[in-house]
C-alpha cells in the first residue's frame, strides 16, 4: 500500500512538471482500426523501428570511423577485423539502411493507394515525401563513406547527374563534390552531411511527421470510410505486436549480418579507371537506367537533362498529389490510382531491367 | 633584250623558290627521273610510288641523290650518263659504302638527325654479313635488305622492316629459308623456335616492345652469334640480377672451364622457355642433372632448393586457397591478403636467388616468405573460425529473439482474451 502511495506521489510529481497524465490519456484513448488493410498500418513504425537502428549502429561506427580520403577505408576496415562486434555493428547499419528505405516505400505506396494523404493529412504526406527525400540523401552520402573503389565512382556518376539539373547544376555539382572532381574534400563533406546536417533536418520533419500522425490518427481507406470498423487500443494491443516485429526485424538484420556481410571492396583509386559496370545502389537504379535509355539527344535538350527534369518535376508532382486529387470526384480520385500503379511498374520494371543490363 | 629580261626573272624566282627549306627542294627542281619513270609501268615505275612514303624523300633527296645522273635533262642519254655518275643499280658491295656517303658522314648527318649514329657502315663491315661481303659473298645482307631500297622509314615507324615487331620477321626472309641458306653451315630453324619462346610471347602477346628480338642479342648493324663467352653478357643486359649472381656463383669457374655458354647451357637460345621450378632439383626436366650425378655436392644442393621453392610455393597457395574461401563467404580479409605479396616478392626473389646456388642464401630469403604465408593462411583460419562463432551466435540469438516474439504474442492474446 504505502508502495502504491509512493508511485502515485511520483506521478503527481512529474505530471506537474512534464503534463505526463495528458500523454498518459492520450494513449488510452488511441485507438487502431481494424480492417483487412490494417497490416500496411505496421510499415510506418517499422521504418521508425529501423530508422532508430540507424541511429544507434551510426553512433557507434562514429566512435572509430574517420572521415578522411586516407584514412576512411582503413578505418572500416578496422571496425570490420580488429574492433570487437565492429563487423555486427557495420553489417547491421548497411543492412538497416536498405530494409528502412525498402519499408519506406512500402508505407509510402500503402498509404497512397489507401489515399491516406486527404484532407486534413495533406501535410503528413508532405512531411512523408520531405522524410524520402532525407533517407535517399543518407543513402546516397553514407555509400561514399567507406571510400571504396565502388562508392568512389558511384558517387561520381551520381554528382554527375546531380550537375545535369536545369539552371543550378553547375553549382550543384561543385556543392555536393567540394570542387571540380570527387575527392577527399567530398568525403568530408558527405561526412558532415551524413552525421550532422541530414540527421538535424530529420529531426524537425521526422517530429513534424509523428505529431501529425498522432493528431490525425489512422487514416482510413475510403472504401471503408462510414463503415463500423473494429478497433483495437493502440497502448498495448496495436505497440506489442508493432514489438513483435521489430524484434523479428532484430532477428533478421542480425541473420543477415552473420551470413551476409556487408563487403568492403578495394580502397578507392582516383586514378584508376572505372570499374566495368557500374551501378548505383537498387533504390536509384531506376532513375538510373532511365536516364541510360535516354538518347544523347532529345529534339535540342540533352538526354540527361531531361531526364533530371522529369524526375524533379515527377518528385514535385508526388508531393503534391495530396493538393491535386479530388476525393469529391471519383473519376479523378481513380486517375490517381492508375498513375501510383503506373509508378509502381516503372520502377520495378526499371530496376529489374536496371540489375539484368 | 626583252627576253633575256624575262630570262633573268624566272631564274631569280626559280632561285628564290629553290632556297626553301630543303625537303621542299626536290618537289621545286625539276627532276626528270621521277618525271619519265611515274610515266613507266611495272618495275620501272615501282621506285617512284615506293619512294612517296621515304624519310629520304621527305628531308629533300631524291633519285640522283643515290643514282647520280643529271635530273634536270630530259634526254635519257644524257640524264642517265655514266659520266655523270649514273649508276642504275649499285651492286650489293657497293651498296655499304653508298649508304655510308652520307650517314657515316657526322657533319652532314647532324643536319638531318643530330641522335643518329653514323657508325653503322664501320660496325656492318665486323659483322658476318660485312665480313662474308668483302669476302665476295653476294648473297649476305646489307644494308637495304633489311631497310629496303626505296621506301624506307625511319626504325621506330611500326611499317619499317626493322621495327622490334619486324624484326624477327625480315631476318628471317634470309634465315629462315632453308634452300637459301644451304651452304652456310647454320641452322635455318631459329625463327621457328624463337616464335615458341617467352621473349617472342612477350613481344607478340603482350606487344611489350622492350622484350628482345634478334637484333637485341645479336646486335644489328654487327650482327654476331654471341659466342661462349660473350652471352652471359648479352642476358645480363636485361637480366642483370641474375647475371651478377651467376658471376659470383660456383658455377661461374665450373662454366669457363668446361666452356659451357653460362645462361644458354639452362635456359637454351632462341626458344628460351618460360623458366619453372621444375628447372631445378632433381627430377624429370631438372637441368641441374645434366653436369650432378645423384649424391653428389650440387645434386643435394638441388635436391634442397628445390624443396625449399616447393615449400613456399604450397604454403603460399594454402594460405591464398584459405584467404579466398574466407572471403567468399564475406568475411573481411583483404588486409591479410595484401600482407600474401610480401611471401609472393620472396618467391620471386628466391627464383632469380637460385642463380646464386646457395643453399643458406636461398633460405635466408625463403624463410621469412615462409613465415609470411604461414601468418596469412592463420588469418585465413581466424577468419573461418570466427565465421563459424557468427553462426552459432546467430543461431542462439535467433533462438532468444523468436522466444521473446512468441512470448509477446502470447502477451497480446491473453490482453484480447480477457477483453
Amino acid at each position: 500500500m504505502r508502495v502504491e502511495l509512493r508511485v502515485e506521489a511520483w506521478r503527481a510529481w512529474l505530471d506537474e512538471r512534464l503534463g505526463t497524465e495528458a500523454v498518459r490519456e492520450f494513449l488510452r484513448r488511441k485507438e487502431v482500426p481494424i480492417h483487412r488493410h490494417t497490416i500496411w498500418y505496421y510499415f510506418g513504425g517499422m521504418t521508425l523501428f529501423l530508422f532508430v537502428v540507424q541511429v544507434v549502429t551510426g553512433a557507434l561506427l562514429l566512435l572509430y570511423y574517420r572521415p578522411s580520403a586516407e584514412a576512411a577505408f582503413e578505418s572500416v576496415q578496422f571496425i570490420m577485423t580488429e574492433v570487437e562486434f565492429g563487423w555486427l555493428v557495420r553489417s547491421i547499419h548497411s543492412w538497416s539502411a536498405n530494409l528502412m528505405i525498402a519499408t519506406l516505400f512500402v508505407h509510402m505506396f500503402s498509404a497512397y493507394f489507401m489515399k491516406a494523404y486527404r484532407p486534413p493529412r495533406e501535410l503528413t504526406w508532405v512531411s512523408g515525401a520531405l522524410l524520402l527525400l532525407l533517407v535517399l540523401a543518407f543513402g546516397f552520402s553514407g555509400y561514399l563513406l567507406p571510400w571504396n573503389k565502388l562508392a568512389f565512382f558511384a558517387t561520381k556518376v551520381g554528382t554527375d547527374i546531380a550537375g545535369d539539373v536545369p539552371l543550378i547544376g553547375r553549382f550543384l555539382l561543385r556543392f555536393l563534390r567540394g570542387g571540380e572532381e570527387v575527392t577527399g574534400a567530398t568525403l568530408t563533406r558527405f561526412f558532415g552531411f551524413h552525421v550532422a546536417i541530414l540527421p538535424g533536418m530529420m529531426t524537425i520533419v521526422l517530429a513534424l511527421h509523428l505529431i501529425l500522425v498522432q493528431k490525425h490518427g489512422m487514416s482510413v481507406p475510403p472504401s471503408l470510410e462510414g463503415t463500423s470498423l473494429k478497433r483495437m487500443p493502440f497502448f498495448p494491443n496495436f505497440l506489442l505486436r508493432d514489438l513483435i516485429g521489430w524484434i523479428l526485424a532484430i532477428g533478421a538484420l542480425a541473420a543477415l549480418a552473420a551470413l551476409f556481410p556487408w563487403g568492403l571492396g578495394e580502397k578507392a583509386d582516383p586514378f584508376a579507371p572505372a570499374p566495368a559496370g557500374i551501378k548505383p545502389e537498387w533504390y536509384f537504379l531506376f532513375m538510373f537506367q532511365t536516364l541510360r535509355l535516354l538518347p544523347a539527344k532529345v529534339g535540342i535538350v540533352e538526354g540527361e537533362v531531361l531526364g533530371v527534369t522529369i524526375f524533379l518535376l515527377g518528385g514535385i508532382f508526388w508531393m503534391l498529389v495530396p493538393f491535386l486529387d479530388k476525393p469529391t470526384s471519383r473519376r479523378r480520385s481513380r486517375l490517381f490510382t492508375g498513375v501510383g500503379v503506373f509508378f509502381v511498374l516503372y520502377i520495378a520494371v526499371m530496376t529489374v531491367w536496371g540489375y539484368l543490363t | 633584250m626583252a627576253r633575256a629580261r624575262w630570262a633573268v626573272l624566272i631564274l631569280t624566282i626559280a632561285t628564290l623558290v629553290g632556297s626553301g627549306a630543303d625537303w621542299t627542294r626536290a618537289e621545286q627542281k625539276k627532276d626528270s627521273c621521277v618525271e619519265c619513270h611515274a610515266a613507266l609501268e611495272g618495275s620501272l615505275a615501282a621506285p617512284v610510288e615506293a619512294m612517296r612514303e621515304d624519310i629520304h624523300r621527305a628531308r629533300g633527296f631524291s633519285c640522283a641523290d643515290c643514282h647520280g645522273g643529271d635530273p634536270s635533262r630530259d634526254d635519257p642519254l644524257e640524264s642517265m650518263d655514266p659520266k655523270k655518275g649514273f649508276l642504275a643499280r649499285p651492286s650489293p658491295r657497293a651498296i655499304p659504302a653508298l649508304c655510308g656517303r652520307c650517314h657515316s658522314d657526322a657533319e652532314f648527318m647532324k643536319r638531318y638527325n643530330p641522335a643518329l649514329r653514323v657508325d653503322q657502315e664501320r660496325e656492318y663491315f665486323t659483322s658476318v654479313h660485312g665480313k662474308r661481303l668483302r669476302a665476295g659473298d653476294t648473297r649476305v645482307a646489307t644494308c637495304t635488305s633489311c631497310h629496303g631500297a626505296h621506301g624506307i622509314r625511319p626504325a621506330h615507324h611500326p611499317l619499317s622492316p626493322v621495327y622490334s615487331l619486324r624484326v624477327a620477321e625480315t631476318c628471317a626472309r634470309c634465315h629462315a629459308d632453308v634452300a637459301y641458306m644451304k651452304g652456310y653451315r647454320i641452322p635455318s630453324d631459329q625463327y621457328e623456335r624463337y616464335k615458341r619462346s617467352v621473349h617472342a610471347r612477350a613481344l607478340y602477346e603482350r606487344q611489350d616492345l622492350s622484350a628482345p628480338t634478334c637484333n637485341d642479342c645479336h646486335g644489328n648493324h654487327g650482327a654476331v652469334p654471341p659466342g661462349v663467352a660473350s652471352v652471359a653478357h648479352v642476358c645480363g643486359q636485361c637480366h642483370v640480377r641474375q647475371s651478377t649472381l651467376f658471376q659470383a656463383s660456383p658455377h661461374k669457374a665450373a662454366f669457363d672451364v668446361m666452356r659451357l655458354a653460362e645462361c644458354v647451357y639452362c635456359h637454351g637460345n632462341h626458344d628460351v622457355p618460360s623458366p619453372t621450378d621444375e628447372m631445378i632439383g632433381t627430377g624429370e626436366k631438372s637441368v641441374c642433372l645434366s653436369c650432378h650425378p645423384p649424391g653428389d655436392v650440387g645434386y643435394q644442393a638441388a635436391e634442397r632448393m628445390r624443396a625449399m621453392l616447393d615449400e613456399l610455393s604450397r604454403n603460399l597457395e594454402r594460405a591464398q586457397a584459405i584467404l579466398d574461401r574466407a572471403e567468399r563467404a564475406g568475411m573481411e580479409v583483404s588486409r591479410a591478403k595484401f600482407e600474401l605479396n610480401e611471401a609472393r616478392d620472396a618467391l620471386t626473389h628466391a627464383r632469380v636467388l637460385i642463380h646464386a646456388f646457395s643453399v643458406k642464401e636461398l633460405e635466408n630469403v625463403i624463410r621469412p616468405g615462409l613465415e609470411v604465408a604461414q601468418r596469412g593462411y592463420h588469418a585465413g583460419e581466424r577468419a573461418l573460425a570466427e565465421l563459424n562463432y557468427r553462426r552459432k551466435g546467430l543461431a542462439v540469438s535467433l533462438l532468444f529473439i523468436l522466444f521473446l516474439a512468441f512470448l509477446l504474442y502470447l502477451k497480446v492474446r491473453e490482453i484480447e482474451g480477457t477483453r
